[in-house]
């Protein structure tokens, strides 16, 4: 029954993902302005601005245009960047390791706070700290991750100067790397010096990410876990001698987690938006900040690969919310 | 029929049920000052002209990157300190609350209105015409809300007129998803069950008893949205991408000031201090309407 | 003279923010080691408050304005909220009323048995699981091996509440306080749970706090009994004695409103007004009485 409902679930993203790619290329063609003008700039004659719209395919009419994109794609070609004029799959796997790195960073960290916020105020429910905490939730609940990468880059980028403003890792690092996925290989291999550049180039980042997601946890969770304090089994447990701790942590979280993911899951969808901007504010060098990029020079080929990549993104962060929903609910597992 | 129609929608007594709102309104300090921060925005917005104390754009070579008022070296015309061309922060904050309020109403009223319209149709007919609607909500939350906004402007031009229209565009699914469940949960509800026995039109139905009953959830969405949408704003000039350089924006304040925040810091720290109090307050007002205004929270 | 298992002296209960309004007046009652003493009463009548008050977990709300609770001659009301626990997280437990709601639906049948003996005897999770096996055969659970790992909403109501019947004899408790456990039951599967606890009890010589509106089940299980009204104490003692010989006019009204198997046609009848119209008096002029002390 399960596995049903996934399957189709997973149909429904491909045909999501369809409507997305769909729905950017009808943007970008209907849209006025030449990307090959843009590109060549003026001065260039008729003939070689024909040339490359030929090129690039732009000569043909619509439907064909995304015929032949969409065989490529299906084929594993995304075609050419026209800005950079390199291969738009190549400038993808180049720059997507690091916004993988990035929001998983961001996502297990405003788990994390969310968690521990949502629990310690459980354990102090009537007292003066859970007032406090509340207040703290919602102003973190309130300011989107925008405004706090701002706010860092003002206080602990300038004014009290301890982390590094932007890139990924000191450009005088001249260390190699086998793959692009440079915190998790450096961990990995132990150059734990170069590990620790690259997540004080991350701090800022994954922070005003994961703030406004730890908040909605926090709430969220706390509110599950308030429903599941006042149970018989969690008095059961009380009666059987158990710490406070061991109540909320032990009774009370396992089954307030299912539904607390159940309701946050689009919340990390939109953390995976939230990368475009902060990556440009932070000139981390991952997709999002290449999105942008992109857009502003209708690079029409990077425009689309990216777009498809986001696309996917976002529908298998839904689908790992799914089934991890499942996973967490026995009844569900077992029924 | 006709009395019926006349006679049959909302039973209470306006006033009554218009005071006790109201007393519901005042009870939630949230409500309070979250509402008074606004009012004080669109106060400075519409008095711009006679409290700003130096024109915005005028700039003075000789007066550049002073400090506010009690740092070393200011100078007490400047209360906020000057920018790298030496116009007056304070004036140019001020002034900004015009660009920042008026897309934040337009844009969330437009968007309201299309994720409504789209929400109420979805959840009373469902079918088809849920199909679709669901489809295309699930189709426009696969893109970075960010790019997309980016990806309208670019296309559109930049300018306040297409920073609203690219707001409304992205937004209108916070309203539809909402509006539909909603409406969904509504239609199933007795009085409509009623209504419809009485013989009322699908439509009427609709707009008659089913939006009254979604308004207040609306209104506070709505005020969340407004909030969303100063940022929106913000980020699409700190992109380069808002209005024309010549109108003073928070946004473009920012954008401004991160080129220059070595030298001086205040020129990015005021717009955004105004940000994020304006988001919080936009927030605050929001949730206390939702408290008020919810029957259901009031219990 | 021997110090009794469980000795409640004048304990007095407000709730309220104001505090005006008693629920516990002036309950006095002892329990001897290997009893089982029936708290009966109608809702309200303070029954599960003097329950939870033994076990420390009143709702907020509920405060104890005097008197003392003593295990063993301790008196649990002078222990801060840590010592209480230790105290009683090895020494009293609890067969709540609702099986459906009791176990938490996310842990292993297994894992609810075993952690009481982990905590507070310190046995190895081989141990533990050893000893759960043991007491589930010992409530008669068939395929107590599968029961270990199965989730709570695998097992029937019956099988649930013996799970916890289980559970609350594994510490081996000197007292077990039984909050209404066959309430939420099938009639059919309520004698087995009642003579099940009856047969567990024995066995380990636990003393029981048995609390119920029903005088037919106190009959069953009981050896003595305190009958509740509004807080106050009505009457008290062997059960045999309650129910042949009742003194107060409640006690006798009860019995009449009670269904008896034994005598069709019999019982049934309401409690009359003028005895609820006598014990409100009662209660009226203890109150006054307290008032002139105060």
């Amino acid at each position: 029954m399960i596995a049903s409902v996934l399957v189709k679930r997973a149909g429904m993203a491909i045909v999501t993902l369809f409507g997305v790619a769909v729905v950017v290329f009808l943007l970008l063609r209907v849209a006025p302005g030449d990307p090959i003008a843009m590109m060549i700039g003026a001065g260039a004659s008729a003939s070689d601005i024909a040339d490359l719209r030929a090129r690039y395919g732009l000569d043909q009419p619509l439907l064909v245009q995304f015929g032949i994109w969409l065989a490529g794609v299906l084929r594993g070609d995304f075609g050419v960047s026209i800005s950079l004029r390199r291969d738009v799959l190549e400038l993808l796997a180049e720059r997507l390791p690091a916004t993988l790195e990035l929001a998983g960073l961001a996502c297990t960290f405003a788990v994390v706070i969310g968690g521990a916020v949502a629990v310690l105020g459980t354990l102090l429910r009537r007292r003066k700290g859970e007032a406090v905490l509340d207040g703290v939730n919602g102003l973190l609940l309130a300011v989107p991750d925008f405004v706090w990468a701002l706010a860092f880059v003002l206080l602990l980028g300038v004014l009290w100067p301890v982390l590094p403003l932007s890139g990924r890792m000191d450009p005088s690092v001249g260390v190699p790397f086998v793959t692009r996925f440079y915190l998790t290989e450096s961990v990995l291999t132990g150059r734990f010096v170069i590990a620790g550049d690259i997540i004080a180039h991350m701090v800022m980042p994954v922070l005003a990410l994961a703030l406004p997601l730890a908040a909605v946890i926090a709430r969220i969770l706390k509110d599950g876990l308030s429903e599941a304090m006042v149970q018989d089994y969690v008095l059961l447990a009380r009666v059987k001698g158990m710490s406070e701790l061991r109540l909320v942590v032990g009774e009370a979280l396992r089954n307030a987690v299912g539904p607390t993911l159940a309701l946050t899951g689009v919340q990390f969808t939109f953390l995976i938006g939230g990368t475009v901007i902060v990556e440009r504010i932070f000139a981390f060098p991952g997709i999002g900040s290449m999105a942008i990029d992109a857009v502003i020079n209708r690079d029409l080929p990077l425009i689309q690969g990216l777009v498809l990549v986001f696309g996917a993104l976002f529908i298998l962060v839904n689908l790992a919310v799914d089934l991890a929903v499942v996973a967490l609910n026995p009844r569900l597992r077992h029924g | 029929m006709a009395e019926i129609a006349t006679a049959a929608p909302v039973p209470a007594a306006p006033p009554s049920r218009l005071a006790k709102t109201l007393r519901a309104l005042v009870a939630q300090p949230k409500v309070i000052w979250g509402g008074g921060f606004i009012l004080f925005l669109l106060l400075l917005a519409l008095a711009a002209p006679f409290i700003a104390p130096h024109d915005p754009l005028a700039q003075d070579l000789m007066a550049g990157t002073l400090p506010p008022v009690g740092f070393a070296e200011h100078d007490a015309a400047y209360l906020l300190g000057t920018d790298d061309l030496g116009r007056d922060v304070l004036s140019r904050l001020i002034y900004g609350t015009r660009i920042a309020l008026t897309v934040a109403v337009i844009a969330a009223v437009l968007a309201a209105l299309v994720g409504t319209i789209l929400g109420l149709l979805a959840g009373y007919y469902g079918g088809i015409v849920d199909t679709v609607v669901s489809r295309l909500i699930e189709i426009w939350m696969a893109f970075p809300p960010v790019l997309l906004s980016i990806l309208v402007v670019a296309i559109m031009g930049s300018g306040v007129t297409s920073v609203i229209a690219a707001i409304a565009i992205i937004d209108w699914t916070r309203f539809a998803r909402v509006v539909r469940a909603e409406t969904m949960a509504q239609a199933q509800a007795d009085y409509v069950t009623a209504a419809r026995t009485l013989g009322f039109g699908r439509l009427a139905i609709l707009f008659r008893e089913i939006l009254p009953n979604v308004a207040p959830v609306l209104l506070a969405l709505l005020t969340l949205e407004m909030g969303i949408a100063v940022i929106v704003e913000a980020i699409l000039s700190f992109v380069g991408l808002s209005v024309s350089s010549d109108t003073p924006t928070w946004g473009g304040m920012i954008a401004q000031g991160r080129q220059i925040i070595y030298q001086a810091w205040w020129v990015f720290a005021a717009p955004l201090a105004a940000l994020f109090a304006t988001v919080l307050a936009f927030n605050q007002l929001g949730d206390g309407l939702r408290r008020a205004l919810d029957p259901v929270m009031q219990r | 003279m021997t110090v009794p298992l469980l000795a409640v002296s004048h304990l007095n209960a407000v709730v309220g923010r104001a505090g005006n309004a008693p629920v516990l007046r002036d309950v006095s009652l002892t329990i001897a080691r290997g009893e089982v003493h029936g708290l009966v009463g109608e809702s309200g009548a303070g029954k599960s408050t003097i329950a939870k008050a033994i076990l420390g977990i009143l709702p907020h709300g509920i405060r104890i304005t005097g008197g003392s609770i003593a295990l063993e001659g301790e008196d649990l009301l002078t222990f801060d909220a840590v010592t209480l626990r230790q105290k009683l997280g090895p020494a009293v437990s609890l067969i709540p009323q609702d099986p459906q709601t009791a176990l938490n639906p996310g842990r292993r049948i297994e894992a609810q048995l075993t952690d009481g003996l982990r905590l507070w005897k310190g046995m190895s999770a081989k141990d533990a699981h050893a000893r759960a096996l043991q007491l589930l055969e010992e409530v008669q659970m068939r395929e107590p091996a599968r029961v270990m790992r199965s989730f709570p909403h695998e097992l029937s109501g019956g099988m649930r509440q013996r799970v916890l019947i289980a559970a609350a004899f594994a510490l081996e408790p000197k007292l077990v306080i039984a909050d209404e456990p066959t309430t939420a039951l099938d009639v059919t599967v309520q004698k087995q749970i009642l003579r099940l606890i009856r047969s567990m009890q024995e066995r380990h010589g636990t003393g029981v706090v048995f609390v119920t509106h029903d005088l037919g089940v106190v009959a069953q299980i009981c050896d003595r009994a305190t009958l509740l009204y509004m807080g106050k104490v009505m009457e008290q003692g062997n059960v045999s004695d309650l129910l042949n010989k009742p003194r107060h006019a409640y006690t006798k009204a009860l019995m009449e409103a009670c269904p008896r198997y034994d005598q069709p046609g019999r019982g049934l009848a309401p409690v009359p007004e003028e005895v609820f119209a006598a014990c409100r008096a009662e209660i009226a002029a203890f109150d006054q009485a307290g008032a002139g002390h105060g």
